[in-house]
């Protein structure tokens, strides 16, 4: 009987061992995430309450309305230009991708310093792309400039 | 081990026949599918696709000699309207042209209109209804606004010799436009359906009449030939969620306001941006902007739509049916071409589909029905607003069938019945 226990009992420390090692390694994981994680999920709120509506889930925007935030050169480009369509809305006849699109895109001036930076952080880091983030101390100056 | 094969051999067949079971039933679906052009219809109705890949096709008519003039959002090579001819269930391009892009084209008294998103052309016709100059349109009405949001002039002739053009409102709500709340200063001259004469060259706003006003956008317009009376569309308003959220849910902003159908007159004014129509409600509501809450009424001063339909589905195609070929019930009822939503999210998005609404001595009479649905594709595509077709246009060939142009991928059905 106890030589049968033996093995069990190996193999249970084992299992629970991995397991904690895999929870060690995902904890990391989260840490590693480009961007802070909290940033990332309070931009998210701001994008499912205000940018979803055009923008879609999945970044993917609506054909010949919205543009998508995918890999455009807006999103991952020049960061002071990307904070300034947020806040001051955009609706210039322009190209994106190729494509034009007829929607306006309202001032979101409302949103604070940090909210336009979590979002933009979360924007520059969700739906494949993979550019640095924005923070709110970068929205305070540009928001200045438009006042200016 | 052959004794456990024969034991197992009952198991293999199941899995078999599970297996087969499973690839035979989308291929059954594709096949029905395939039979109507991938549309549902109601018994005794089929579909074809006569063109594909034309590009972004808007609206179109069809002569009665079987020429199908379709105009391009984009013009392709410097040509927008493409006359393709028919030869039962195919066509053929027999020629295009038109370097201008839009929505707009109709045939009245031995001329073709057709709109760009500023200008407003005219062609003359020989008796088959052929183009003599295609290069040399003559131009009708110009200068209108053009501000990239709701930027089709659609258009409608009567039989006075008028043309009736719609010009949007280059915004959801007027809010950029009026954050004092002290009136909407772009009424003037947009957000309304506008007349002009339809055979004098050159005219200008000034050359015009502000027919009907408060109208956000309209795509979808026909004039009404048993009641001598214009028709039109209106695409509702966006956002009133995102906008006011203390005042609407989520799921009451992907079903409101209403996509109204609207029987114009001289001088009538439907309300935008001040107004909103509720069709769960049945009511004209005063919009949030201007004091509103979702329960408010609007001034009854406004004009109340004769047919509602749902949030977002976006009309842009209206079509009084006057044919012999479907039955009876068609005669005189409207086809309504639905574009299909992208303001329901994060809801299922919804439309694309033709409904077909019952009239009755030149008045909506009865519940509105799908006529034509299944342009999107699947379930996921159309609930995520990927839809594969997007119906736009509408018209009736000489026989009496209908006809739906898609401007995503540049379909043209043909739908016809038969007993
Ligand atoms: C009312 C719909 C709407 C909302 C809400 C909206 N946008 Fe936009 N957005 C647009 C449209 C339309 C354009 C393109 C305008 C043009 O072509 O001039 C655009 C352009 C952009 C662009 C630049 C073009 C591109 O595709 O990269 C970015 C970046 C952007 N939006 C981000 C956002 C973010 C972030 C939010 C939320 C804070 C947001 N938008 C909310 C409609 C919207």
């Amino acid at each position: 009987m106890k030589l049968r226990k033996g093995p069990l009992l190996l193999l249970l420390t084992l299992f629970i061992a991995t397991g904690i090692y895999a929870q060690v390694k995902q904890v990391k994981k989260t840490v590693h995430y480009p961007g802070s994680a909290a940033a990332m999920a309070r931009g998210k709120i701001v994008y499912t309450n205000i940018c979803l509506a055009c923008h879609m889930a999945d970044g993917g925007g609506v054909q010949n309305m919205n543009p998508p935030l995918i890999s455009t050169s807006y999103v991952s480009g020049n960061k002071p230009a990307l904070i300034k369509i947020v806040l001051n809305g955009f609706k210039d006849d322009v190209e994106i991708n190729g494509q034009k699109y007829s929607n306006n895109m309202l001032p979101h001036s409302d949103l604070s310093d940090q909210q336009v930076a979590d979002v933009l952080t979360y924007v520059r880091k969700s739906f494949g792309n993979k550019a640095s983030a924005v923070t709110a101390f970068e929205v305070k100056k540009v928001r200045a400039l438009i006042k200016n | 081990m052959k004794k456990l094969f024969i034991l197992l051999l009952p198991v293999f067949a199941l899995i078999g026949l599970i297996v087969f079971n499973a690839c035979k039933n989308p291929d059954r679906t594709n096949t029905t599918d395939a039979a109507n052009a991938g549309l549902t219809l109601p018994a005794g109705f089929s579909a074809v696709a006569v063109a594909d890949n034309l590009g972004q096709a808007r609206h179109l008519v069809v002569t009665p000699q079987g020429d199908i003039y379709v105009h391009l959002a984009n013009s392709k090579k410097g040509r927008s309207i493409l006359v393709l001819h028919l030869d039962g269930d195919k066509t053929t391009l027999k020629t295009s042209f038109a370097d201008y892009g839009g929505t707009g084209i109709a045939i009245k008294n031995g001329y073709l209109y057709a709109s760009s998103n500023s200008d407003v052309y005219r062609y003359k016709l020989n008796d088959k209804n052929e183009v003599i100059n295609p290069g040399q349109p003559e131009r009708i009405v110009t200068g209108l606004i053009n501000r990239r949001m709701h930027e089709p002039k659609a258009i409608a002739l009567d039989n006075d010799g008028n043309i009736y053009v719609n010009i949007g409102a280059y915004s959801n709500i007027c809010s950029d436009f009026d954050p004092n709340k002290t009136g909407c200063p772009i009424l003037d001259s947009a957000a309304g359906i506008w007349q002009f004469r339809a055979d004098k060259p050159n005219q200008h706003y000034s050359d015009g009449i502000r027919y009907a006003g408060g109208l956000r956008n309209v795509v979808g317009l026909d004039w009404n030939q048993q009641d001598n009376q214009l028709f039109v569309m209106q695409h509702g308003r966006d956002m009133l969620h995102d906008l006011f959220p203390k005042y609407y849910t989520i799921k009451q902003s992907a079903d409101l306001p209403a996509e109204c159908m609207f029987a114009l007159k001289k001088g009538d004014n439907a309300g935008w941006p001040y107004v909103y129509y509720d069709w769960i409600k049945h009511k004209n509501m005063l919009g949030p902007e201007y004091g509103g809450d979702g329960v408010k009424a609007a001034d009854p001063k406004f004009l109340n739509p004769v047919a509602a339909y749902p949030g977002h589905f976006a009309p842009d195609g209206l079509l009084f049916y006057t044919g012999n070929q479907f039955p009876e019930k068609y005669k005189n009822g409207a086809f309504i071409a639905f574009h299909g939503s992208w303001n329901r999210a994060p809801e299922p998005q919804d439309g694309y589909c033709v409904v077909f609404q019952p009239f009755k001595n030149g008045k909506p009479d009865g519940q509105w029905e799908k006529f034509a649905d299944g342009f999107a594709g699947t379930a996921e595509q159309k609930a995520s607003g990927r839809a594969v077709h997007r119906p736009c246009g509408l018209a009736q060939g000489p026989d009496g069938s209908l006809y739906v142009t898609d401007d995503n991928k540049g379909t043209i059905y043909k739908i016809t019945y038969s007993k």
